[in-house]
């Protein structure tokens, strides 16, 4: 009998905290199993956020570094310009990345920190408990728009590929998503390409990955994916935004 | 053969952590220190080391969390509104107990206040300014030769005990041109740092820095640990001038620049038979109580004289603790309190019975 499929070197061999059918833990694989293709777990430093995933330093098997909220970007920045031989990545929510920690995000990528960042969009505040989130969309329902996001009092959902690909630092900008087996083989090769772009030395990558959040959206499992075809998919759309390695 | 220039204080805090083995600077403009920033940038790119200009000092501080997580010597410096931005991250870097030296060149608040020189930082750096228990280790240099000094030193301390350290000057000791004497080779601690996360390089367990403890008795286990470390601090690393204390009739107590006013009103006060003692902290954390205690009850009264409106005089009261008076004397905004009204309270607490 031989294995054919196991767990990544690169995730600890503990059980995930995360809700059921929240996509953290396929997201987390997906990382894991690039750093063990690529061969860069024992350089590899990766750094937490604040949201869902602030001790995911339990799960990565190389060295973390937790950061307070939104800051991550600015930690990688001072991890990477100290270790230049090494690999730094971020793995952030929308809150933390798209609210927070919008300044430190927009100038890690305008200096072309070479760094990757996953960046995890489910357009609401997990951890906190349902609030609106900078992604959340129009008429999204959450405990702080309790009667659906209405532009005029609560603005609207940012894009935070579209944003960041008009960055000259930016060399890799990829929206995925991990509904199905097919986006999900598309987010690994996204990953995959914004690590391998950082192990060049090319500039900032970030993958943003839809993801679903059925106890805070309220659905079970499958609904939150079917939730997320029909409304995020069509306001955040998949696909490369920016990829200097194709130009 | 030592090397004695004429250089700015804030350029010398700025080469004073070269000589320290520090090759990695985050910054953020703010007056009265950006000089600091100048020479970095120039010097860094010159010998290979890292200068970044963040976008904020919020930014600024968590690029040091980052660089100190990986056991480099690492620097930032900033002003008063901006060590303000700086607290989230410095509470951040004591729990998860990363070394790194933070310069305060101090000016006048609140608020966006001025730009003049001041000390009404001593609360937000000596007692706290961010969130939770914890403590800096804080230098107060009184002249540019000693601010030389105490920034080696500091970072010495910071490796040694895994602490961010702080050197509060007001903006004098940053703007103003005196000799310094540069030792030809400076004393550094060499510190092993095993839990730097560097990369496992696949031959160890993975590192892992955080400030996060969710469950209270582990939160509270590293408290204890904490406040141990702080202890120890206490114990050993106290510094403090204790000038002309022995049989005064008044013993002033001030810091940095301050304390050189004081020196001359001492000798104002000499030509007047007047016996002027001063206890100048040099770490105002941790506090020299043990000087006071000492002299609690030798002169007729004590004085505080700071340019703020009364902070360091809190720990003053609580280590004389009731057992003589301590006046208070303060300027704010940027001014500067006189030898003259120094020395017209002197008078007045010397007259006492």
């Amino acid at each position: 009998m031989s294995i054919v499929f196991d767990r990544p070197h690169a995730l600890v061999d503990k059980p995930l905290h995360y809700c059921p059918g929240c996509t953290h833990g396929i997201i987390h694989r997906l990382v894991a199993e690039v750093i063990d293709e690529l061969g860069i777990e024992g350089k590899t430093v990766g750094v937490s956020p604040v949201g869902c995933t602030y001790n995911n330093y339990e799960y990565f098997n190389c060295d973390m570094v937790q950061a307070a909220h939104g800051r991550a970007p600015a930690v990688a920045t001072g991890i990477r310009r100290s270790l230049p031989d090494n690999v730094v990545f971020t793995y952030q929510g929308d809150g933390d990345l798209a609210a927070i920690g919008t300044a430190e995000i927009v100038h890690a990528a305008t200096r072309g920190e070479r760094i990757t960042t996953i960046f995890v969009n489910n357009a609401i505040y997990g951890m906190t408990s349902g609030q609106m989130a900078p992604t959340t969309l129009v008429g999204q329902v959450s405990t702080t728009t309790p009667f659906g996001r209405k532009p005029e009092l609560h603005g609207y959902p940012v894009k935070v590929c579209e944003l960041l690909s008009t960055l000259e630092g930016a060399v890799y900008i990829e929206r995925v998503a991990v509904n199905n087996v097919q986006n999900i083989k598309k987010a690994k090769a996204a990953i995959k390409k914004a690590f391998e772009l950082q192990l060049a030395g090319k500039g900032f990558t970030l993958v943003e990955v839809l993801s679903t959040c059925p106890t805070n959206w309220g659905m079970n499992p499958v609904k939150s994916i079917k939730w997320l075809e029909e409304n995020m998919m069509p306001h955040y759309k998949l696909g490369v935004y920016k990829d200097i390695s194709a130009e | 053969m030592s090397e004695k220039l004429l250089m700015k204080g804030n350029e010398v805090i700025a080469e004073a952590a070269l000589r320290a083995g520090c090759r990695h600077y985050f910054g953020y403009p703010i007056t009265p220190q950006t000089e600091v920033a100048h020479y970095m940038a120039k010097k860094m790119e010159q010998i290979g080391g890292v200068f970044v200009q963040a976008e904020s000092e919020v930014a600024a501080i968590n690029m040091v969390y980052g660089a100190a997580s990986t056991g480099k010597r690492v620097m930032t410096s900033s002003s008063s509104p901006g060590i303000s931005l700086k607290q989230e991250g410095i509470s951040y870097s004591a729990c998860a107990e990363l070394p790194m030296v933070i310069v305060d060149v101090v000016r006048c608040g609140p608020g966006l206040g001025g730009i003049l020189p001041a000390q009404c930082d001593y609360f937000q750096i000596v007692k706290g300014g961010g969130h939770g228990d914890y403590n800096l280790v804080v230098f107060a240099p009184s002249s540019i030769q000693e601010l030389y000094e105490l920034v080696v030193h500091a970072f010495n301390v910071a490796d040694q005990y895994r602490n961010p350290v702080v050197i509060l000057g007001d903006g004098y000791l940053g703007q103003m041109m005196e000799a310094v004497e540069f030792k030809d080779e400076e004393v550094i601690n060499k510190v092993e740092k095993p839990w730097a996360t560097v990369g496992t390089n696949m031959e160890r367990e993975h590192n892992v820095i955080t400030s996060i403890y969710i469950e209270a008795d582990v939160l509270e286990a590293h408290n204890n640990k904490l406040q141990a470390k702080y202890r120890a601090i206490e114990a050993n690393e106290t510094m403090v001038e204790e000038f002309n204390c022995e049989g005064a009739d008044v013993i002033v107590t001030a810091y940095g620049t301050v304390a050189r006013i004081v020196k001359n009103v001492i000798k104002d006060a000499a030509k007047e038979g007047i016996k002027v003692g001063l206890i100048r902290p040099i770490t105002l954390w941790p506090f020299p109580k043990a000087s006071f205690e000492k002299y609690a009850e030798t002169p007729k009264g004590f004085l505080c004289v700071e340019m703020s409106a009364g902070q360091m005089v809190e720990d003053v009261r609580l280590a004389i603790n009731g057992k003589n008076s301590v006046d208070f004397h303060g300027r704010t905004g940027g001014n500067v309190p006189s030898q003259k009204d120094i020395m017209a309270i002197v008078r007045e607490i010397a007259a006492r019975k």
